[in-house]
């Protein structure tokens, strides 16, 4: 066991390109860390440098305590599951899972010993003499997960192990991953790029974004309170509507552009009075209110019945930005019609509309973080 | 096939049947004079069924060889073809594996360079270089040896760029897996990436083989000693007697002879082979 540290790490490839500008955080010992983002973001070169697969440009990654820049992947204690699970093809599963260990001149008792424990765990017991290619996708992602296992690693990584599944199947195993989480109770770093995934799993989120950590917070700080509109937009599904308003004259309510104010909660902002910012609302969180005391008015263009759930599309008033309000499955709507809505005032959130930072309301006189 | 008619089967096998008839028969043919009579094959008609002189004419060929032609028995002539082919299978299997490996997976100065000199030599045929070669080998003193009969052929553009390309097709997790797993680069090659060649050293193996034995030019220009004789051009001598007819009868036995080694290797790796070049499972 043993916490991972990162210290200003950043990562250039030959030819100049830039691909982590810098992060820092500190994983403590036992935490289960989902690194979120689209492709590209640089989420699985951060964790193949924790691995050792790829160089640290600059900065430092702790294992433990231990600088382990230039320590072989091989021994710092790690074990990964890989996207593809690369499971040795010509090997039997019980091979796969003891190969690292005879590497290690583990004595054989003690490999049968560990196999057979991680077989158990993972219901694999029946499958110990098949070879990959005999195995279902969800058992060969258990098998990878056991080779994992049986090396008894101070930091388990997982390279989007579940995005080969079919939907169903990857359910079950993020509900699996997470108790054997609990079982282990070893620290984890899980990329991922399905914000499901992360919210379910993560005790600690990081949102990433073209190389910079977005945010980083439990899965319900980075919900309530993404740290800028990209965290916003990418975590909460659907996603965030976004409005372009403008803070009133006192600062304490905001100016729709489609006429209209929402008052704000727990004080305001004075200080940023009559300033362009971007509002954003989730659609979970705008309620239909009885006719006449409704703050907002959407006109209705398009409804999208989910079973349990009904997404409705449309637009404010005047306002072309598209809107979208999540209701109980049940709702009497249809398109054309126009829906009085009503939002708490704590479910508002404010962005600079430069820079996209979130603009803390919970007291006035803070400084935009 | 799309469609499924009765007669379109028929035509299928029938062109089939004529096909291997068409191949078959020379060999037929070739087989019937191996166990006649030298008289038999210089009369008019050709015996087309087997004659009753199939054991003599082994026995002498096997045993004995021909007089005119230097007398070496086919016998040495097989061993030595077979050592030479061998020779020349194992060390180009060996080495462009070895080559293949430190061109896919190590990454060194002029790496791609390397990689394309040995590609170029692919333009190269064994006629084109074989003045230079069998000077180096005679400076050497390696003509007639089996070193000089084989270590020239083992250098293979073409085995490399096969394995290459294969290896290319080998996921980088699975290198990464083994580096995690505590596998140093002679581990990896010889735990994950020679059993996953499996296939394609057994086909290789059988493409080279027929390569090796099928030598013609190069062991005629290098073996001097009949001892070193291999059977290929071994054939050729028996035609070409002087100062007598050539002994139709055993050159055909010969024939038949060495066509028994590759049709065995062939045989005998036939699966692994056609899993070799057909295999997309990785």
């Amino acid at each position: 066991m043993a916490d991972v540290q990162l210290r200003g790490v950043k990562k250039d490839y030959p030819g100049g390109f830039r691909a982590i500008h810098g992060i820092d955080m500190h994983i403590g010992d036992g935490e289960f860390i989902v690194i979120v983002g689209p492709s590209g973001c640089g989420k699985s070169t951060l964790m193949r440098m924790v691995a050792g697969l790829e160089r640290v440009t600059e900065g430092d990654i702790l294992i433990g305590e231990r600088v382990v820049n230039e320590v072989e992947p091989a021994d710092r204690n790690i074990a990964m599951v890989f996207q593809n699970y690369a499971l040795y093809p010509h090997m039997t599963v019980f091979d796969n899972m003891a190969y690292g260990l005879r590497n290690r001149r583990t004595p054989k008792a003690e490999i049968e010993k560990r196999v057979a424990a991680a077989a158990e765990i993972l219901e694999l017991q029946g499958l110990l003499d098949r070879r990959p290619r005999q195995l279902s996708g969800g058992q060969r992602q258990r098998v990878a997960m056991g080779r994992a296992i049986v090396r008894e690693p101070s930091v388990f990584l997982f390279d989007e192990p579940l995005s080969n599944l079919d939907a169903k199947l990857r359910v079950q195993m993020r509900l699996e991953i997470r108790k054997l989480h609990q079982a282990l109770g070893v620290t984890s770093i899980y990329v991922t790029h399905d914000q499901v995934e992360a919210m379910t799993l993560a005790d600690r989120l990081v949102v990433m974004n073209a190389g910079i950590a977005e945010q980083i917070g439990t899965p319900m700080q980075v919900y309530r309170q993404p740290a800028t509109t990209y965290v916003a937009g990418f975590i909460g599904s659907p996603a965030m509507n976004f409005i372009a308003a403008r803070l009133g004259p006192d600062g304490a309510d905001i100016e729709l552009p489609a006429g209209g104010r929402l008052p704000m909660s727990n004080g305001a902002l004075a200080s940023q009075a009559g300033r362009e910012v971007t509002l954003g609302i989730r659609p979970e969180h705008l309620t239909v209110s009885g006719a006449g005391d409704g703050v907002v008015s959407l006109n209705v263009e398009l409804i999208e019945q989910l079973g349990a759930d009904l997404l409705v599309h449309g637009h404010f008033g005047g306002d072309r930005t598209d809107i979208t309000l999540r209701l109980a499955g049940a709702t009497p709507v249809s398109a054309g019609d126009v829906l009085p809505l009503g939002v708490a005032p704590e479910s508002l959130h404010l962005f600079d509309r430069e820079n996209g930072r979130r603009l803390e309301t919970a007291a006035p006189s803070d400084v935009p973080m | 096939m799309v469609e499924n008619r009765r007669y379109l089967t028929y035509v299928a096998h029938a062109t089939l049947i004529l096909g291997i008839v068409i191949v078959a028969f020379p060999i037929w043919v070739t087989f019937v004079a191996s166990t006649h009579e030298p008289q038999d094959l210089l009369t008019s008609p050709v015996p087309i069924w087997p004659g009753g002189a199939f054991l003599e004419n082994y026995r002498q060929v096997l045993g004995v060889g021909l007089e005119a032609a230097g007398g070496v028995p086919v016998g040495t002539m097989m061993f030595n073809s077979l050592v030479m082919a061998l020779a020349i299978t194992i060390g180009k299997i060996a080495i462009s594996i070895i080559a293949a490996y430190a061109i896919v997976y190590f990454d060194f100065p002029f790496r791609m360079t390397a990689f394309w000199l040995i590609f170029v030599t692919l333009m190269l045929p064994v006629e084109v270089r074989i003045l230079p070669t069998f000077k180096v080998v005679a400076d050497l003193g390696m003509l007639n040896s089996y070193v000089g009969l084989s270590v020239p052929l083992i250098a293979s553009a073409t085995a490399t760029f096969l394995f290459r390309q294969f290896f290319l097709t080998v996921p980088d997790e699975l290198m990464e897996a083994a580096r995690i797993d505590g596998a140093g680069p002679i581990k990896f090659f010889r735990d994950v990436l020679l059993p996953l060649s499996r296939t394609n050293i057994a086909a290789l193996f059988v493409i080279l083989f027929i390569f090796g034995w099928n030598q013609y030019l190069w062991p005629l220009l290098i073996t001097t000693d009949e001892s070193f004789y291999t059977i290929v051009m071994g054939i050729q001598r028996m035609v070409t007697v002087a100062d007598a007819e050539p002994q139709w009868h055993l050159v055909m036995a010969t024939t038949m002879l060495a066509m028994l080694p590759p049709v065995v290797v062939v045989i005998c790796m036939q699966q692994l082979f056609v899993k070799g070049l057909v295999e997309v499972e990785k």
